[in-house]
């Protein structure tokens, strides 16, 4: 079983938008969300869920009234200002623990959070995997371990092919919880400034982890100069881009019908990633 | 005045709106990226950097000499950081938080802190506009140090624009915390209205007042007008879908060089803001 996970650095790309045509396109595969936090993918994929599981994670300081005489210690020994004025603020508490411990009255327990929810679900394309972070709720790229396990399990479980991972934004926490281990990575950008230097990150992120990556440059006739531009900083360093999608004005209205685009439409941006998903489909096997 | 412009979905035009609002303000401006995964204010704004300063967390330094082995350390860590075995203490810093729980609860006193960096606060200046940014260092997974690091050099006398991270988690909270107001930047589709409603809540648990921005407006979706009347939130400004504008952007330019008649426009935007927050402030007193 092959895993390719789609990142960009740069959000608004158009991971979403092909992680959903190569649901449509590829064959055997479970679909992963790890954008856990503003997860999109299942609004075109429209997936019956069969297993809804809480995810608990992180604790919170909780302090009782009662038991504390106000002496303030907890307050003074918080590095996350998480504490002000006896009151504890739950979307700073990085739930250390470091007061609970301090607190000469025992006067503050930690309490496990509920921090989202995950999901496995069916859909016309087969199985996916996908996440809603508690609003506000940290832990982000413990949830995407969870998610990717889960994956990860069913594929094996039922055989299949490939794991289609749609990737956070970013370079951080949960991208590399998206990121390490898989066998290859998909880098969505654009031929903006922001997208050439956004894209240059995650590449760095990329090798840290030593994943394979390819990249895609989607709407790359918006600024032709620019996707030069990023075609030869890649050859420079050695990465291969491997798709150029022309932009396609009727992407919009394709989410907005809650259709992957390549059953959306059949012309240029729908033709360029089919030939993307093959050419995807046969490195990611070639790779070992 | 604090405004941070926040967004759920990636790619909406934060980074558009923070900037051109900056350069339409002109002066007494402060602009701060705490988008410090992938910071893009400065490809807009093209600051001159004068100071560009590490940003380290505190992690656990076991003295030998004096450690017993007695594993509280170890116990007291929450984020699974240390772990002792028979004579020996692992140490794994990337795990570290830098609470500081293990060095103030060591019986023996063996453990003192050293500073790991984890990114770069950069600051300088674009015309008159005052820049600074974070930028965590490839590999790194924790933002919200550099977030935090970032906000230090908040100047309360200026007028503050801080640029956020798409999503709704840790690093947006980090940064969008203690804001006046924040402007969240939307587009005009499913995925545009389903982070939006996302970050609308994140908003309001952390209790600031929001305000939307419509980029690529126009076409025929309009769930997003109606999700703003429903949750009685202000529509405040529209940017149409404009192919000259997503060149402008592609290039580096920002809204207000490229077309200069929008720069009223955003001055309009930021005297509502302060219109809104004045009478939110009036509420709470």
């Amino acid at each position: 079983m092959k895993e390719i996970v789609v990142l960009s650095g740069k959000g608004g790309t158009g991971k979403t938008t092909i992680v959903a045509s190569f649901a449509a396109l590829a064959k055997n595969k479970v679909l992963c969300d790890c954008d856990v936090d503003a997860a999109d993918l299942h609004l075109l994929l429209k997936p019956k869920i069969k297993e809804t599981h809480e995810f608990r994670s992180g604790q919170t300081a909780v302090i009782d009234e009662n038991r504390c005489t106000r002496c303030c210690l907890c307050e003074e020994v918080c590095r996350f200002e998480a504490i002000k004025g006896l009151e504890v603020d739950a979307t700073a508490c990085e739930g250390c623990g470091f007061c609970a411990q301090v607190c000469p009255e025992n006067a503050i327990t930690m309490e496990e959070n509920l921090a989202g929810h995950w999901y496995i679900a069916e859909t016309k394309y087969g199985p996916l995997v996908h996440a809603r972070l508690g609003i506000a709720q940290e832990n982000s790229g413990k949830l995407v371990n969870v998610v990717r396990q889960n994956a990860r399990s069913i594929g094996q479980k039922e055989g299949l092919e490939y794991i289609i991972t749609d990737g956070p934004p970013g370079i951080g926490c949960p991208v590399i919880s998206s990121l390490s281990g898989a066998d290859l990575a998909l880098l969505v950008t654009e031929p903006t400034l922001s997208g050439i230097h956004d894209l240059e990150r995650v590449v760095g992120v990329c090798r840290h982890f030593g994943v394979l990556a390819l990249v895609c440059i989607n709407k790359y006739d918006i600024n032709e100069e620019n996707t030069r531009i990023i075609e030869k900083s890649c050859q420079n360093q050695g990465i291969e881009v491997i798709s150029k999608i022309p932009y396609e004005p009727k992407v919009s209205e394709s989410i907005a019908e809650g259709v992957p685009l390549v059953e959306y439409i059949d012309n240029g941006a729908s033709q360029e990633i089919r030939s993307l998903w093959q050419t995807l489909s046969k490195v990611v096997r070639a790779n070992q | 005045m604090i405004i941070s412009i926040a967004s759920g979905k990636g790619g909406t035009g934060k980074t558009l709106v923070a900037t051109s609002l900056a350069l339409s303000l002109g002066k007494q401006v402060q602009i701060l990226d705490c988008d410090v995964e992938e910071p893009n204010v400065h490809v807009l704004l093209r600051p001159t950097i004068v100071q560009s300063k590490p940003v380290c967390i505190p992690v656990p330094k076991i003295d030998k000499a004096k450690c017993t082995y007695c594993g509280e350390c170890a116990k007291v860590c929450a984020y699974h950081a240390l772990a002792v075995v028979k004579k020996l203490v692992l140490i794994f810093p990337e795990l570290c938080h830098g609470c500081g729980a293990c060095s103030y609860l060591c019986p023996a006193k063996a453990i003192s802190e050293e500073g790991r960096e984890m990114g770069v606060v950069e600051l300088g200046c674009a015309g008159e506009i005052e820049f600074v940014q974070g930028k965590l260092t490839i590999g790194e997974a924790m933002a919200t140090p550099v977030i935090r690091e970032v906000k230090r050099h908040i100047d309360p006398t200026k007028t503050v624009i801080i640029d956020v991270s798409p999503g709704t988690s840790c690093p947006v909270v980090e940064a969008v915390r203690d804001s006046d107001f924040c402007l969240l930047v939307t587009e005009p589709t499913p995925f545009g209205l389903h982070d939006l409603s996302l970050a609308v809540d994140t908003v309001k648990v952390l209790g600031i007042s929001c305000g939307i921005v419509l980029n690529r407006a126009g076409g025929t979706y309009n769930r997003i007008e109606e999700y703003c009347l429903e949750k009685d939130i202000p529509l405040l400004m529209r940017i149409p879908l404009d192919m000259g504008i997503a060149r402008l952007y592609s290039r580096g330019a920002t809204l207000v060089q490229g077309m200069p008649e929008w720069r009223g426009k955003f001055l309009e935007l930021f005297h509502i803001i302060e219109e809104i927050v004045a009478e939110h402030r009036q509420v709470r007193t």
